[in-house]
């Protein structure tokens, strides 16, 4: 449904200050039409997802870049599960090891970007794969 | 290996120069620098009309600040390490003092860095990732067992628990038997860059600059070697800001620090000499060394005509250089080595007191041995081989560089008359001026990256189809345990009264705005206090700070 | 998912999805099934320029009425760009404490795109939040325009931020604020130009003509929750004089007709445009073609 435009959480967790990222992605997906909701620095994964649910999100976008990202990802997928809410694309961006990456999307985390993707891609994933959520879920 | 050509420009590959030869000038990206400055194709006399150079080592030091250069003395080439346990950080330690390394740096973890203890809920996933995790004494006597603190010079990056690291550090020495007044190194300390760009902050703005002039205080009267503060642009440029912007908010920070201490009834002549700076060095060649130029002439002339500075070493800004974090690439990494160079080389040829070397892996992880050892022997090659060193500030007197350090000191006026028209650092930052100033220039940044206006070699053009794995370290799960165990362990084994009471009676000064708390702050970390139970105390007085959005 | 039935088994993802209906413009079904529900809940809109510390007051009001066990929903209003539909709502950041608090909902909205007016949208939102079961339901805003003007009509009390030494502040006292301001508050009041923007406000208002209740003016720091007291029992004493007053209801009637007139108007427009597309009427002057199609559509007389 295109009657009102895509929503999509974009988060810092963990204690890394590094929002760099996360603001240019944030403006990327405004500028391409979304609302998106940033949450703010050190969120824990139980906020993140609080806030997904009460935005009506769909989809979130997690930013870390201090090494936690095998921590804190998980813990937001098991978060969405246990909200049965696993319907939210989640998926992330940070400095991010391949070999870590794809144990995180076998856990369950849509997409990983690592620096220098093209904010373009990004845009598309989120525009497909939310798309496809919102066409589902109406 | 496949080269795959950057995306809708297939022609950059088939005639590299057509696509930039052919435009006029202000019309693209390679007309301007990487922080936007209009570039002209050829600069003269024109450009530095009313040039009147001085000589190095004279006011107001465009040219740098010793006569001899590095003739006299060659720049100190400090590696930051630091991760894992202390005692893992203690061995990397021990390497890089014997390949040749003349300081150390620590580098701490996130929990650390943000005053929780490693056993926190919110450092969970984070302990010895970015860093070394200190907790309290033991860990910091672990940290530095078998090297000579009073022999070496060490450089400590942590902002918002600053006060305890250096409280840590002192007593670490003192157990040793040296005196706080023989230890040499500098403390970062720079608590307004955090609510500027790093976001590493604890308490809110203005009970901090008590807690940084209590700090300068201390030192001037304790540690006579010891460099108070490092003000630093070095995050700010990594947040995303312009070179001219990192220029104006780093000199910015300084003067509110140097008003600060002189509101708090110091001469400027007292202190000033002992601070410090630390900047970024990117990319872009030319607008680097016309930065680091321009910040010497601007302090110099601050600190003499505007705050009254009498002593030349007050006028004299002294500065590390860390090579650019953020022009790494995480794509085709041994290309970082390439881009490192180019950077070390403008850090010297601007004048660095010190420098740093990323590793070409930090963008993907901790570096490993051989990288930092690639980042070392890289400044060895530079001091060495090149022959840069002979002859001081040997691009003086160009037209280019003397018209774009012109151009640098012209823009960083300009923001310091924004700033003003806000009342002050302090009320910039709250109104998010800095913020939103950094955000606006990385989104654009990132845009002209996005359009190929700008190229990143292995990124937008030039990129493999696939990319080669290349070894990363990893600090284990096992880690943060340890650590977490470690604390415990300290809390469970300390006399818990004399701990207990020092905390209240550090409590007390803070609520006393005339009693300095660095000997309250030894004082909690020799009876064993951690980073967490002294950082909850002084939040108990200070309130924790929170940032309102700047998008 | 049932919305209406998970609604009402109160899974807080169906008041979310709700309220994303109700921004669609789709959230007439909803409403109709859930408006005896509503009327219970206390509101409270807050705005202001940006940058007053809207949202810590926001916060620090929240805080209260949770420690007197209120639950609370608020609903955040952000600017949305100008450039294209999309919007960046940064609001929630300073309501971060109250993000894992179940008893507190907070939803953003962008200012723009929605099909049935922004103050439509918050006004169903702020619907079914009370229908949904909140005590408190805030209503945050940025700026002071038309649209905010319409917004704070939705609440039983407006409360107007301003903060010293801001020229923004200045200019919302200067646009006629004066009538929609219920309780005006002076944040960072810790400022050296506070006193006189307190003294400001009250030239201004004293070249007004009240009857009735006269706005108070509360002085804040919300970063450190001073004044936070002051300014409850401000709209503790604000709401005690509606319900004595019978103005309560009478807000109530007049929001009511304020939104039936919205919704109509809405529909009238839409059936006008429809008409006027299909059949251009060259050739008339524009009174007599005016007079046809209303003729037309039945609305004379």
């Amino acid at each position: 449904m295109a009657d009102r435009p895509l929503r999509i959480v974009i988060a810092k967790a963990g204690l890394d200050g590094h929002d760099r990222g996360a603001k240019v992605i944030a403006r990327a997906l405004r500028d391409a039409g979304m609302e998106v909701i940033y949450t703010g620095l050190f969120q824990t994964p139980e906020q993140i997802v609080q806030t997904a649910i009460q935005e009506d999100a769909d989809g979130i976008g997690l930013s870390i870049l201090s090494g936690a990202h095998m921590t804190l990802f998980p813990l937001v997928v098991e978060q969405l599960r246990s909200q049965d809410a696993s319907d939210i694309v989640f998926f992330g961006g940070g400095t991010i090891p391949a070999e870590d990456a794809r144990r995180l999307k076998e856990l369950g985390v849509r997409e990983i970007f690592t620096p220098g993707a093209p904010l373009q891609e990004i845009i598309d994933f989120v525009e497909r794969e939310c798309g496809k959520r919102r066409a589902l879920a109406s | 290996m496949a080269l795959r050509e950057p995306r809708d420009r297939p022609k950059i590959i088939d005639r590299p120069a057509g696509r930039w030869a052919r435009k006029g000038p202000g019309a693209g990206a390679l007309d301007r620098t990487i922080s936007d400055v209009p570039l002209k194709t050829v600069y003269g006399p024109a450009d530095v009309a009313g040039l009147n150079l001085p000589e190095p080592g004279e006011y107001p030091y465009t040219r740098g600040i010793h006569r001899n250069g590095y003739r006299d003395r060659l720049w100190t080439m400090r590696q930051f390490a630091g991760f894992g346990t202390a005692a893992q950080t203690n061995e990397r330690y021990h390497f890089l003092l014997e390949h040749g390394q003349h300081g150390l740096s620590v580098a701490f973890d996130m929990p650390t860095l943000m005053g929780y203890d490693s056993d926190a809920l919110q450092a969970r996933g984070e302990v010895g990732k970015c860093g070394v995790a200190i907790d309290s004494l033991a860990d910091m006597e672990i940290l530095f067992d078998g090297i000579d603190m009073g022999d070496i010079t060490t450089s400590m990056t942590i902002n918002g628990p600053a006060c305890i690291a250096l409280a840590q550090y002192v007593a670490a020495a003192e157990k040793k038997g040296i005196s706080r007044a023989k230890l040499g190194g500098t403390i970062q300390a720079d608590i307004l860059k955090e609510y500027i760009a790093q976001k590493e902050w604890i308490f809110p703005p203005r009970p901090h600059m008590r807690i940084i002039v209590d700090m300068i205080a201390f030192c001037t009267r304790e540690m006579p070697k010891w460099n108070t503060i490092s003000i630093s642009g070095y995050h700010i440029r990594e947040a995303g800001s312009t070179a001219a912007q990192e220029l104006a908010f780093t000199l910015a920070d300084g003067f509110a620090y140097v008003e600060a201490c002189m509101a708090a009834g110091m001469d400027v002549d007292e202190f000033a000499p002992r601070l410090s700076f630390f900047f970024n060095s990117h990319i872009d060649f030319f607008e680097e060394i016309a930065k680091f130029r321009a910040a010497r002439r601007i302090w110099g002339k601050h600190l003499r005509e505007k705050y009254g500075a009498r002593n030349p070493r007050s006028w004299q800004l002294r500065f590390h250089t860390q090579t650019a974090g953020c022009s790494a690439t995480a794509q085709q990494p041994e290309n970082n080595i390439v881009r490192v160079a180019y950077e070390a080389m403008a850090a010297v040829l601007g004048g660095t007191q010190s420098l740093h070397t990323n590793s070409m892996d930090e963008v993907l992880a901790l570096p490993t041995e051989k990288s930092v050892e690639i980042a070392l022997r890289t400044q060895q090659v530079l001091a060495y081989e090149t022959n840069v060193t002979n002859v001081v500030d040997p691009l003086g007197g160009s037209y280019f560089v003397e018209a774009l350090t012109d151009e640098m000191e012209r823009q960083a006026e300009a923001y310091f008359a924004q700033i003003a028209d806000y009342g002050g650092v302090i009320e910039a930052i709250e109104a998010g001026f800095f913020q939103r100033e950094i955000a606006e220039a990385s989104y654009r940044y990132q845009r002209s990256i996005e359009t190929h206006d700008r190229i990143i070699v292995g990124v937008n053009a030039f990129a493999h189809e696939e990319a080669e794995p290349i070894d990363l370290l990893k600090i284990t799960e096992e880690t943060e345990r340890a650590q977490a165990r470690a604390v415990q362990d300290v809390r469970a084994n300390r006399d818990a009264d004399a701990a207990a009471r020092s905390l209240e009676r550090l409590q007390a000064a803070c609520r006393d705005p005339k009693d300095n708390l660095m000997p309250h702050l030894i004082d909690c970390v020799n009876a064993y206090c951690t980073e967490g139970e002294i950082v909850e105390a002084m939040a108990a007085v200070y309130g924790r700070y929170t940032e309102r959005a700047v998008l | 998912m049932d919305v209406l039935r998970e609604f009402e088994q109160h899974n807080p993802r169906a008041l979310a999805r709700a309220i994303s209906r109700a921004e669609a413009g789709r959230g007439g079904e909803l409403v109709r099934a859930l408006y005896a529900k509503a009327g219970r809940a206390t509101t409270v809109g807050l705005t202001g320029p940006p940058g007053v510390g809207k949202s810590t007051l926001a916060s620090a009001l929240v805080r209260d009425a949770r420690a007197r066990g209120k639950r609370v929903g608020v609903v955040s209003v952000d600017p949305s760009s100008p450039f294209s539909h999309g919007a960046l709502l940064g609001d929630r950041i300073r309501l971060a404490e109250h993000f894992t608090d179940d008893a507190v909902f907070i939803r953003s909205m962008a200012s723009r795109g929605h099909l049935g007016g922004l103050a439509g949208a918050t006004a169903d939102a702020v619907l079914l939040m009370d229908a949904f079961g909140f005590d408190l339901v805030l209503i945050e805003t940025v700026g002071v325009g038309q649209s905010e003007v319409a917004i704070a009509e939705l609440a039983q009390t407006t409360i107007v931020a301003l903060q010293p030494g801001s020229g923004d502040s200045i200019q919302v006292l200067k646009a006629g604020i004066m009538e929609i301001a219920d309780i005006f508050v002076v944040n960072k009041a810790d400022h050296p130009m506070a006193d006189q923007l307190r003294r400001e406000i009250r030239s201004m208002m004293e070249m007004q003509h009240w009857s009735g209740w006269v706005p108070e003016l509360v002085a804040t720091q919300a970063l450190e929750g001073k004044g936070i007291d002051e300014l409850v029992a401000a709209i503790e004493r604000h709401a005690l004089y509606l319900n004595e007053t019978g103005e309560l209801e009478r807000r109530r009637r007049d929001a009511f007709t304020h939104q039936v007139r919205q919704l109509a108007l809405g529909r009238m427009e839409r059936r006008l445009d429809r008409a006027l597309e299909a059949q251009p009427r060259n050739g008339l002057d524009p009174y007599e073609a005016a007079d046809r199609i209303v003729t037309e559509l039945g609305l004379d007389g």
